[in-house]
């Protein structure tokens, strides 16, 4: 079962043509919508007659200059840089030529999203097309010019080159008049290069974007300034739903120098219920004008709810055998159990997180020709848009979402909600909006990751035969709230699942009996706004998953390495079924040898220390990143104070198309995987966030940094994401290593010394 | 009417004294290096110097700069040994502390040219980097400090010519 989230950005793409054209002072290269074409005219008369919305991809300029557009948001990732080395490589263009931007919304982009590890991914067989057709319309103008066949002729560093002569890259733009288009059927007929002729791709580079993120020139959503904007910050109402307000008092406000006013906020989408909007000429005296401000709201009976309220709902949920989806149901779980030795359960919990994400929530909006600009840092404009435009009341078409570097995405950026208060005030005063959040207001806004309850059932059992897990799950629904039509189907069609919070249950593992049932906590999705946080699904499914594996392969007598190695049989469902889960699981088979062999598994270590293993395919079953996680920790048995000395991490992603790149997502990743094991914690208390900065909320710093070492599996496979993976099998590995050293399972997110002090006496 | 030096320059603000001096450099003065992360001096990224010293502009007020020479990421002109080890060690991901990380690295430098592991984590602890690039970080400010003791040792006061301190 997919996302199928890929599903629908592949579908913007197939029905398309690809041109390569010469326009006024450039080489446009470009998706066409493929209807065009039954007018039968040639590829520059449509570019230069604008004839159609061209997805320029991108262009080449009379300096030879590539201009390569990226419509995925930069959020660390240096994703422009991958994609244009993926373009550029194929184009035979020279690197320092290429220049990237990231593009605002625009319909002609097609379905616009930056999450879920996807970009290059999704992106890469249409990038390396594009850059191919992009090289065969080159070398044929060129090897014309030069009067040579185009068979004689070869691309190299942004020259056409034919037996010893050769032209650049922009002469041919300058002097060729080249109009070609490629059918999708000679599209997919191009020959890629294969991997050993790769220049670019899975070569040594400097992301892009980097120069600019060091001088303090890189523009942020929260860098914005309009001519003549005002500034505002929100009153954010005590809880997500269901408040108004009843009476503002700002008598105390007036007196400050700079403040204008508060508008209470009206908003059709319905986002937002009982919002007040405090605007000032400078953001210090809106910050202090909302602190003076005296609001009397009708309060919800959302504010009555708190963390042990949801997570009891959870229990309850998993408890009723009637509530939820089906996504597994293999062998007979009810059979095995009742047959075997001995049946072993488990429950294992996560607490509620939050992103945290360093830039505070922002907008800024102004109304200009007739369409409403809003300039913020956002992933999923696509979702974002249609949202904004309701509240304002106007058409998708009259809203322009201005991209901006993301200070921070992981996920709290995907439904860009906080543009909706910045539009909404703009509209009400009639003047350009600049809305920032405190910390404070951004973490009473937030979409933290929900809470979750994973219960498990597991068999001891001499007849293999008879081996079961019955895996439930009940956490908040992010896709439910944001975007339900992203909802899947439970197995044989029963019932409706989000994949963003059931992935990892899905594993590679050939169990002969192996049920699944998952249930949205609807206690977390009426109180707040459960979000896609860093990993999703599988950073709270796969903690239990994983450890779970571990009490089974303990209580089966069998060394957990050895038990997980002979369950990755890759056979039947987990063979794999399409090119990026090529092999299935025995790629993750082979990390996790590998891995168990960098630790040194099954070595003798001091008194208290530990190691232990724990495995993830990483975000879906369709596009698996392979992963395998050592973790070495030393645990004080007087205070139950727990230091994690190192990890190791053997990663299969396919191919690696920017090395460093990847290298620094696996490294933030596996820290994040170590924050949330060990670190991050905050709980729903009156029916919000109950740390609202760093004075409570503590995520990794530099001290508690681990030794890391990072190794990529070398594969020609195909590429898949890395943005999240790294997150996923820490916590496990962790809580694997604990059990490993004192022999204490700790089975709550995060860690704690108490929990585990608790236990050792 | 508050005046004090940004970046070598005379500024000055009509701002409300008790205003946060991160408001006055990024909104009034428009210099946006100089970030807003949490508002109560414990993530870093509004770091900048005041007489040489690393601070916390989102909990300095503005009276408190009266007089005073403050230098920010812009200051540094790209041409700090720190801009250019962040850049060989490609640390930034989402880059949105990194001024405040280099800012407050490099008044480690300036007292301790040669830091060791410890020193470094001691004195970057309060720098929050929420993509956790740490460990790019860490090795960034070694590179650095090797750079500076063996070619050059950087000194905001170096550009005294041309007035960055009275």
């Amino acid at each position: 079962m997919s996302s199928g989230e890929k599903q629908r950005v592949d579908i913007d793409t197939s029905r398309r043509h690809f041109l390569v054209a010469s326009a006024s002072a450039s080489l446009v290269m470009a998706f066409a919508p493929s209807v065009t074409l039954a007018k039968q005219e040639g590829a520059a008369e449509r570019v230069n007659q604008k004839r159609f919305s061209p997805t320029v991809w991108f262009e080449i300029d009379t300096e030879g200059k590539v201009l390569v557009n990226i419509a995925k948001a930069e959020m660390g990732q240096h994703v422009g840089t991958a994609l244009a080395r993926i373009v550029a490589d194929e184009l035979g263009a020279n690197w320092d030529d290429i220049d990237i931007k990231h593009v605002d919304t625009d319909p002609k982009w097609g379905y616009m999203v930056t999450g879920g590890s996807w970009s290059v991914s999704t992106s890469f067989q249409m990038l390396s097309q594009a850059g191919a057709a992009g090289r065969i319309a080159l070398v044929e103008a060129g090897a014309k010019l030069m009067s040579k066949k185009p068979e004689q002729c070869r691309v190299e560093q942004g020259f056409v080159v034919c037996q010893g002569d050769r032209t650049s890259f922009a002469d041919i733009v300058r002097k060729g008049e080249i109009s070609r288009t490629f059918t999708e059927e000679e599209l997919a007929a191009i020959a890629l290069k294969p991997s050993k002729e790769y220049s670019l791709i899975g070569k040594a580079s400097k992301a892009l974007d980097i120069p600019e993120k060091i001088n303090g020139t890189a523009q942020y959503g929260i860098d914005v300034e309009i001519p003549g904007m005002i500034y505002a910050r929100p009153i954010v109402p005590p809880t997500r739903y269901g408040n108004t307000v009843k009476s503002v008092d700002d008598s105390k406000a007036k007196s400050l120098s700079g403040y204008i006013g508060y508008k209470v906020l009206v908003d059709p989408s319905e986002h937002l219920h009982g919002w007040i909007s405090v605007l000032a000429d400078n953001y210090y005296t809106a910050i202090k004008a909302v602190d003076l401000i005296k609001v009397d709201y009708a309060l919800s009976r959302f504010n009555q709810i708190d963390e042990q309220a949801v997570q009891e709902h959870a229990r309850t949920l998993i408890q009723d055998e009637k509530k939820g989806a089906l996504l597994i149901n293999d062998g007979n779980v009810s059979t095995a159990k009742a047959q075997s030795k001995q049946v072993i359960e488990a429950e294992y919990t996560t607490s509620t997180v939050s992103h945290f994400q360093l830039e505070p929530v922002n907008a800024t909006t102004e109304y200009k020709d007739g369409k409403w600009i809003i300039h913020t840092g956002n992933q999923w404009q696509s979702l974002t848009l249609p949202a904004v435009a309701k509240a304002l009341g106007v058409t998708d078409d009259k809203v322009v979402l201005k991209q901006y570097y993301l200070g921070g995405g992981f996920g709290r950026r995907l439904f860009g909600d906080y543009a909706i208060p910045s539009a909404l005030t703009a509209k009400a005063v009639g003047m350009p909006v600049k809305m920032v959040f405190t910390r404070e207001d951004d973490s009473m806004f937030a979409q933290p990751r929900s809470s979750s309850v994973s219960h498990f059932k597991g068999t001891v059992a001499e007849d293999t035969s008879l081996l079961a897990v019955e895996h439930t799950i009940s956490s908040g629904w992010p896709t439910l709230s944001m975007a339900p039509g992203f909802l899947a189907k439970g197995l044989n069609g029963e019932g409706q699942i989000d994949m963003f919070s059931a992935s990892g249950a899905d594993h590679w593992y050939s169990l002969p009996n192996h049920k699944v049932r998952v249930v949205n906590n609807s206690l977390a999705n009426e109180t707040f706004l459960p979000g896609w946080l860093r990993s999703v699904g599988p950073g709270w499914v796969n903690w239990g998953v994983e450890s779970f594996m571990d009490e089974l392969a303990h209580a089966n007598g069998i060394d957990p390495v050895q038990f997980r190695s002979q369950l990755l049989d890759g056979k039947g469902k987990q063979a794999g079924d399409i090119p990026k889960n090529k092999n299935g699981a025995l790629r993750l088979k082979r990390v996790l040898t590998r891995v168990a062999e960098k630790a040194e598994w099954g070595r003798a270590l001091p008194e208290g220390e530990g190691l232990g293993i724990a495995l993830t395919y990483g975000q879906e079953r369709t596009m698996p990143t392979w992963v395998g996680v050592a973790a070495h920790v030393k645990v004080d048995k007087q205070s139950g104070e727990i230091t994690l000395k190192k990890l190791w991490a053997v990663t299969d992603c396919g191919k690696v198309v920017h090395p460093d790149g990847a290298m620094a997502q696996m490294e933030g990743s596996l820290l994040w995987g170590v924050s949330l094991a060990l670190h991050e914690q905050t709980k729903i208390e009156n029916g919000h966030l109950a740390d609202l900065n760093l004075t409570t909320y503590s995520p990794l710093r530099m001290d508690n940094m681990p030794e890391l070492d990072i190794e990529f599996v070398e594969s020609d496979e195909v590429p898949v994401g890395l943005g999240e993976p790294g997150v996923v099998a820490v916590a496990p590995a962790v809580g694997n290593a604990i059990y490993n050293a004192v022999g204490v399972r700790l089975r709550s997110l995060p860690m704690q010394a108490e929990t585990l002090k608790a236990q050792l006496i | 009417m508050i005046e004090f030096k940004l970046n070598g320059k005379a500024v000055s603000s009509k701002a409300d004294p008790n205003t946060p001096l991160l408001w006055v450099i990024r909104d009034e003065i428009g210099l946006t290096g100089t970030k807003f992360g949490c508002g109560v001096g414990m993530c870093g990224a509004c770091t900048v110097h005041v007489e040489g010293i690393s601070i916390r502009s989102c909990s300095f007020k503005l009276k408190m700069a009266k007089g005073k020479s403050v230098t920010t990421i812009e200051g540094l002109n790209n041409a700090h040994p720190l801009q250019a080890a962040w850049a060989q060690e490609q640390v930034p991901q989402c880059g949105y502390c990194q001024s405040g990380q280099i800012m407050q690295a490099a008044t480690l430098l300036e007292a301790n040219p040669n830091p060791t592991d410890e020193e470094i984590v001691q004195h970057m602890q309060g720098n929050l980097c929420r993509c956790m690039a740490y460990a790019r970080i860490k090795k960034a400010i070694k590179v650095a400090a090797t750079n500076t003791s063996s070619v050059q040792y950087f000194d905001p006061r170096s550009n005294a010519d041309e007035g960055v301190m009275s």
